[in-house]
Parts: C-alpha cells; sequence; structure tokens
C-alpha cells in the first residue's frame, strides 16, 4: 500500500481526492482508511506543493549554527507554516533532519540546489530572486 | 567487459584456497589502478562533496582533460570521512603514491592538475599522500596515515571508503569483496556463520549493543516456513549521517553483509528499509544490487549453492519512529508505523509473523570483515566485552567534522582533542552530546571515558547510533534541549499516552522557561514553576511506561542535561537569564549613549516598533516592547548596542 501510494506522489506530486478514490476503488479499501494511513507520514501532501521548494535542515549542527533563525525569517517572510503551500503556489517550504552536510550549515535547498552558510539575512532577496526567475518563465 | 565477468566469477571468487595465484593478483591490481601507465584523478562525491560542489569540479576536470588531450582518467570515489576537506581530489602518477588535496572547487582546478602535472605542487590545498609498497614517495609531503585525524582512528570497516568507485562491482571484488559470502555459501552451514558471528563478539551497533550471533540464532531456530533480512537505513537522527556515507561510498560490503546475514538464518529475501532524502545513496545500493544480480551474486541458485536470494529496498515515508523495530515491521506489513509490545521479538515472529531480524548498516558492514579475518582476529579489536571498531559522524563546533571510525576503548577526548582537533574559534568546551535526539552529555570532566558498552552504561549513558556532537560555551544547553523536545514531540506516534502526552508537556514547560518574563504578572510565573517542579517526574513515568523505545528515550536529553549542567537550569529559572546569550526571551538589549551615531538603521529594522530616537541623538530601547530578536545587535555598525 505505502509503495503505490509513493510511486502515486513521485508520478503527480501529491494526492489528491480524486487518487485516493480511485486507490480505494482499485485496492478495496475505504478513503479514511487510506487517508488514515497517508495522514500518518510526512511525505504525503495532500495539496500540490509550490514551484519554489524551500527545504530547511533542521539537524543538530545546522541547529548550532543558526538555523532556527533562518526558519523564522523563512516564516516571517512568507507566512507559511512548514509544510504549506502559499496561495498563489510559489512558495513551499519544509524543515527536515539532517541532510548531511553538516560542516556547512546552515543549509537550505531550493529544488535539489544546494544554499550553504544561509544567513537569515539573505532569505528576502534570494526569495524574491527567486520569485523572478519563475515568473519570467 | 563480459570477459572480465567471466574472469572475476569464475577465477576469482569461485577460487578455493585463501591465497589467489600470483597472475591473477596481478589482474586485480590493474582493476585496483596500482599499475597503470596513465595519470588517475580520483574525485569524491558523496552528499557532503555534492553540497561543497563537487559536481561542479567534476565538469572542470573533464574540460580540462579534453582540452588538453590528456590521457588522465577521471574516477568518481565515495567519501574518505572528513567533510571539511571536500571536495576532496587526489591524483596519482603512475608508479607514484596518491597527493590528496582539499576544497578543490571548480576555479582551483586548472592550477592545481597544470601544477601537479609539471612537477610544481601548490601546498596550500595539499592534504597529504598515500600508497602501498612499491610506489614511489614524494618527499617533504606528509603521509595520510600520519595525520592526527587518520592517525587515531582505525579504518577496518571504513577502509574501502573513498579508495575505489563504488558504481563498479569489478573494484570490490578485485578489492577482496565478496569472496566471504561465496566461502559462507558453499562451504559452511547456516549454524557455523551464526557461530563465527557469535564467536566474534559483535554487538548491535544500533545503541542498544544486543549481542548479533545471538539474535541470529533465535531467528535460525524458530521453526518457520520463512524468514526474513530488514537492514535498517533508516537514520533519520538529527546530525547523524555515519550510515548514508557508507551507503554510498561502500554500498557493495553493505550488500555482501546483508547477503551473509540472510544466509545465516536461511532467509531468501532481505529487505533494506531506507531512509527518504538519501536519494544519492539509495541510487548507489539499488546499482550495487543489480550489478551482484547480474554477476550471480544475488538470485537463484547462487553458485551452484542452492541458495537463493533477493534484496529489495523500501522507501521510508516520513516518520522517526519507524526506526523503532516493530514499527518498521508494521510499516513494511503497510499499516500505520506504530510500535508494538515486545515480547513477541522480531526475531520469532516479526515481518507477516515470520521470524525476522533487524539489523542495522554498521553492524551488517562488519559481518563481511568478520568472515574474511576470523572472529579471533576481530576479537583482537576493541576491548573484551565490546569488540570492534565504533563509527561516529563528528559535528558541531569542532574543528574538523566528518565520518571517522575509532577502536572500542578510545577516549573520548582522544576524539575531540586529536581527530576533531579542538573547538572552533578558540572557544571553550561546554559538552558532547552522543546518540542523537534520545543521547546524553558527556561533559569536559568526563572526557577520559572510552567508548565501550559496558564503561557508557556505567556512566548511564547510551551508545547511540553515531552522533558526536561537540557543543561550545555558545550554545545553551535548555534550548537545546528543548530543541530535541520539540522534535520528539513532532515524532511521538500518539499510540502510547506517556509518550504522547509527556513530549508534549514537557516541551511546554521548557518552553515558558525560555519565554520572556514580561506576562509575568498574569500568573504565568506560578505556572511555570508548577511545571518545572513537575519536569522531573514527568520524565521518570515516560522513561518507565513508555510503550517503545521512542518514549523511554525521549527525556534523556533532559535528564542528562540537568545532571550535569544544573545550574544553568537554575539560572535560567530563578535569575531569567541565559548565560549564553542564546534564549531570545531572556536577552535584554540596551544603546550605549557614548557610541550611538543616532544613525536610525536599529530603529528602522527593528520589527516591533521598540526603538525611540531623534536623528543623530542617541536612540534608546523601550525593554517592554523588546522581544530580543538581536536585529538591532546585528546591524549596528559601531557596536553600540549591548547584550546582557
Amino acid at each position: 500500500m505505502i509503495p503505490l501510494l509513493q510511486e502515486i506522489q513521485d508520478q503527480y506530486g501529491y494526492l489528491s481526492e480524486e487518487i485516493i478514490v480511485k486507490v480505494g476503488n482499485f485496492t478495496g479499501l475505504s478513503t479514511t482508511k487510506i487517508y488514515g494511513l497517508a495522514t500518518f507520514y510526512d511525505q504525503f501532501r495532500f495539496v500540490p506543493a509550490g514551484k519554489i521548494v524551500l527545504k530547511i535542515c533542521n539537524g543538530t549542527s545546522c541547529f548550532l549554527n543558526g538555523s532556527q533563525s533562518v526558519i523564522s525569517r523563512i516564516r516571517e517572510e512568507t507566512g507559511l507554516t512548514p509544510g504549506q503551500t502559499s496561495r498563489d503556489g510559489v512558495y513551499s517550504y519544509e524543515i527536515v533532519t539532517c541532510m548531511g552536510g553538516c560542516t556547512n550549515g546552515p543549509l537550505l535547498t531550493v529544488n535539489g540546489k544546494y544554499y550553504t552558510h544561509v544567513n537569515p539575512e539573505q532569505i528576502p532577496e534570494l526569495l524574491k530572486k527567486l520569485r523572478y526567475i519563475i515568473e519570467s518563465d | 567487459m563480459e570477459d572480465l565477468k567471466k574472469y572475476l566469477t569464475g577465477k576469482v571468487l569461485m577460487y578455493e584456497a585463501d591465497t589467489l595465484p600470483p597472475e591473477t593478483v596481478k589482474v586485480l591490481s590493474q582493476i585496483r589502478r596500482e599499475k597503470t601507465d596513465r595519470p588517475v584523478i580520483y574525485l569524491s562525491s558523496g552528499t557532503s562533496s555534492k553540497i561543497a560542489g563537487s559536481e561542479k569540479t567534476y565538469s572542470a576536470v573533464s574540460t580540462y582533460i579534453t582540452e588538453n588531450e590528456s590521457k588522465a582518467e577521471l574516477v568518481m570515489v565515495g567519501c574518505t570521512g572528513p567533510a571539511n576537506f571536500e571536495p576532496m581530489l587526489a591524483v596519482q602518477l603512475p608508479g607514484k603514491n596518491k597527493l590528496f588535496f582539499r576544497n578543490i572547487t571548480e576555479e582551483k582546478v586548472e592550477p592545481l592538475l597544470n601544477g601537479v602535472f609539471h612537477n610544481d605542487i601548490n601546498k596550500d590545498d595539499l592534504i597529504g599522500q598515500h600508497g602501498s609498497t612499491g610506489f614511489e614517495l614524494w618527499s617533504g609531503i606528509p603521509f595520510m596515515e600520519e595525520l592526527p585525524f587518520f592517525a587515531h582512528q582505525k579504518r577496518v570497516i571504513l577502509g574501502n571508503c573513498g579508495c575505489y568507485d563504488p558504481e563498479s562491482i569489478d573494484e570490490y571484488i578485485a578489492r577482496g569483496g565478496y569472496r566471504a559470502f561465496i566461502k559462507a555459501i558453499r562451504h559452511y552451514t547456516y549454524e557455523e556463520v551464526c557461530d563465527i558471528i557469535e564467536k566474534s563478539g559483535l554487538r548491535g551497533r544500533s545503541g542498544g549493543g544486543y549481542p548479533t550471533g545471538l539474535k541470529w540464532k533465535q531467528a535460525l531456530n524458530t521453526a518457520s516456513s520463512s524468514r526474513y533480512v530488514v537492514c535498517n537505513a533508516k537514520e533519520s537522527d538529527p546530525g547523524a549521517f555515519t550510515d548514508r556515507l557508507m551507503l554510498e561510498s561502500d554500498p557493495h560490503r553493505v550488500v555482501e553483509g546483508i547477503a551473509i546475514a540472510s544466509y545465516a538464518i536461511g532467509a531468501s529475501n532481505a529487505i533494506v528499509f531506507f531512509r527518504r532524502g538519501s536519494e544519492h545513496a539509495r541510487n548507489r545500493l539499488q546499482k550495487a544490487i543489480d550489478s551482484a544480480r547480474d554477476y550471480g551474486i544475488l538470485g537463484h541458485n547462487i553458485f551452484s549453492s542452492g541458495y537463493k536470494l533477493d534484496i529489495v529496498i523500501r522507501k521510508e515515508p516520513g516518520a522517526f519512529v519507524c526506526g523503532e523495530e516493530t514499527a518498521l515491521i508494521s510499516n513494511l506489513e503497510g499499516k500505520r508505523g506504530m510500535p508494538k509490545l515486545k515480547p513477541p521479538y522480531p526475531t520469532s515472529s516479526g515481518l507477516f509473523g515470520k521470524p525476522t531480524v533487524i539489523n542495522n548498516v554498521e553492524t551488517l558492514m562488519n559481518v563481511p570483515v568478520i568472515m574474511q579475518n576470523g572472529p579471533e582476529w576481530y576479537r583482537t579489536l576493541g576491548t573484551a566485552e565490546s569488540p570492534g571498531t565504533k563509527i561516529f559522524a563528528v559535528a558541531g563546533k569542532g574543528r574538523l567534522s566528518g565520518v571517522i571510525e575509532i577502536e572500542m576503548g578510545t577516549s573520548f577526548r582522544t576524539i575531540l582533542e586529536d581527530i576533531a582537533d579542538g573547538i572552533r574559534d578558540g572557544k571553550k568546551l561546554k559538552g558532547i552530546q552522543i546518540g542523537g535526539s534520545s543521547g546524553s552529555f558527556i561533559t569536559p570532566e568526563n572526557l577520559d571515558l572510552t567508548v565501550d558498552f559496558e564503561a557508557m552504561k556505567e556512566q548511564d549513558l547510551g551508545m547511540g547510533a553515531g552522533g558526536f556532537v561537540i557543543i561550545d560555551e555558545d550554545t545553551c544547553i535548555v534550548d537545546l534541549v528543548r530543541y530535541y523536545m520539540e522534535f520528539m514531540r513532532n515524532e511521538s506516534c500518539g499510540k502510547c499516552i506517556p509518550c504522547r502526552e509527556g513530549t508534549g508537556r514537557m516541551l511546554e514547560i521548557l518552553q515558558s522557561v525560555i519565554r520572556k518574563p514580561s506576562d509575568d504578572d498574569s500568573g504565568t510565573t506560578l505556572e511555570r514553576f508548577k511545571g518545572v517542579m513537575q519536569l522531573e517526574t514527568i520524565a521518570s513515568v515516560m522513561k518507565d511506561t513508555s510503550l517503545c523505545g521512542l518514549g523511554q528515550t525521549a527525556p534523556n536529553p533532559f535528564l542528562s542535561a540537568l545532571k550535569n549542567f544544573r545550574e544553568e537550569f537554575e539560572e535560567h529559572i530563578f535569575d531569567r537569564k541565559c548565560r549564553a546569550n542564546v534564549c531570545r526571551g531572556l536577552r535584554t538589549f540596551s544603546i550605549d549613549v557614548d557610541k550611538c551615531t543616532g544613525c536610525t538603521v536599529c530603529a528602522s529594522k527593528c520589527p516591533v516598533n521598540a526603538i525611540y530616537g531623534t536623528r543623530l541623538q542617541p536612540f534608546f530601547i523601550v525593554e517592554e516592547k523588546c522581544i530580543g530578536c538581536g536585529i538591532c545587535y546585528d546591524i549596528c555598525k559601531f557596536s553600540a548596542i549591548t547584550v546582557k
């Protein structure tokens, strides 16, 4: 069941209501059962991810090097809590534990690209730049 | 290519005697690139190198090779361990020792390679040289093995990491790989393999230290139609990255370890339970499994022994509690990953009710080494009760960080002072946090403690999975404990009440300890004190009554911190002061009237408009409004703002 949902998420980016009903018909399970399973795990999202996905490392090493102020800065700038997507579908951000770059923390990835030694002061400009890139595409 | 495969499987893996004939050894050394007529450039390619920019270095080196029409060969290898040196690049000229260079970003590639090829070596980026007998030495260049970072390590399991291309099975076989597994399935019975592991005294490296051989025997002795081996690669503790490095740099050894474990209990299916987010490691392991299948090392009737094995990878969908054995099994069965009451232990009734052995990556990495060299040899490493080595992910405020392997019985002082080279920026050590989010603290007075299951148990410390975080005086212990508790609160599965409610309550109380005291008149002071009085009780109840390891160990950081840093907690509670100036709510800022030029920068940046004043006159801060964010402190160019 879990690999099935993982494949669907990889394909579509999120689990929509329609898909969960379809999965239920296919497997013969009730949708509540499937929701119950999927909501337990952090991986599954039920709204599409934003065009810009920020992942901030909050492992111990990054925490010691100041990831908390980066996170609160992003929260202030975007007004989102982790796992949410902004209404215009541009930003979403997640907090992860340890990406393996402990010497270069605080660490931030934007759509898979790494930013090392992130400083909260850089955040507003970075977000502006990213939005510009997305909008000009 | 097809010939090489036939050669390696037929002449090397199937070869019965312990020592190979000289002509085979010669071919193998060629595969290991020991005797080459052209220069070889090795570039590390793990996650930490990727983060440091190794992909750009890779394209820069390839461009250099094509532009200069050089014959040089570029090989991607795994990580050697020191994360500060990434991207690490090594150059081996024909017949000469390998030279290692650190932090080679793309712009450094051309001058560096020009230098090496024309015998003019840039000493700034040089780390050292490494090679085996029969190679010409570089004079005046230190050996890698003599550098403090490596000299105090004992690299038995990590020996291959950073030396070979992890995507090439040929190289692994040329380094002696898979011979232990083939020997086991052709010459030993299930019990004999279990016996060897039991005799070696190998203990599970996931924290509990349960004897691995005993675990296997329990599974083997349970009557059942099928059995399973699960490799637990779900390493998701904040600050732990040892498994990831091993899987990225030496995936074949993990495959071999799983294969031997599966044979030892007679399992024909093995599952690797992978952490979400380490795609790089997963791809490498998948490639390793595929090529092993291609060589007939996995699959049906392996090397005509009649033994069948297949390994599949399952992705973990994101829940910390799934690292716990029974929760992991629930997850693999397609249910919510919640723990169950033990016993029955997984070795008697695990996955789908069948006997299941769950070992973590580090434990399984030990297995091929033991099978190759024998249990007596393994016993010579480490201490009597805990033989072997232990791998730590050194991170935090040390001067060097990365993945290290030390012999059991090494003191924490050696790791801190010799391997990690002390604390960054000349700060003072506050403590070392080991064992990740459910681990405990080692104080500076306790540094002579050795890494050993028994010695650490005496001090009430858990070995943990390999986190080793160095904390300096700039870190607030209360804040750190709160951080761990927040992580635990988020990851508690919610099945049992002590853990679900306990983590939540403890977090609330810890948050109230570091909150700003300005709202004290509304009765919160009383609440806070009541909470603080209860903290220890909650912690001990959680420890005693929680269902699984997560809840039982969740209060560990707090209890250990309270034991070792009680005065810091008291300062927070009674004096409302944070000595490291980390806790936002407890900081007060003031402006030095003599230094302030009235530039208005701080006032314009203050998020709550707590700074007042007239232009070109000294400003002042209204304490009641201030939230202690510290933006003004960071932004003031005249260091006129002081923090208390």
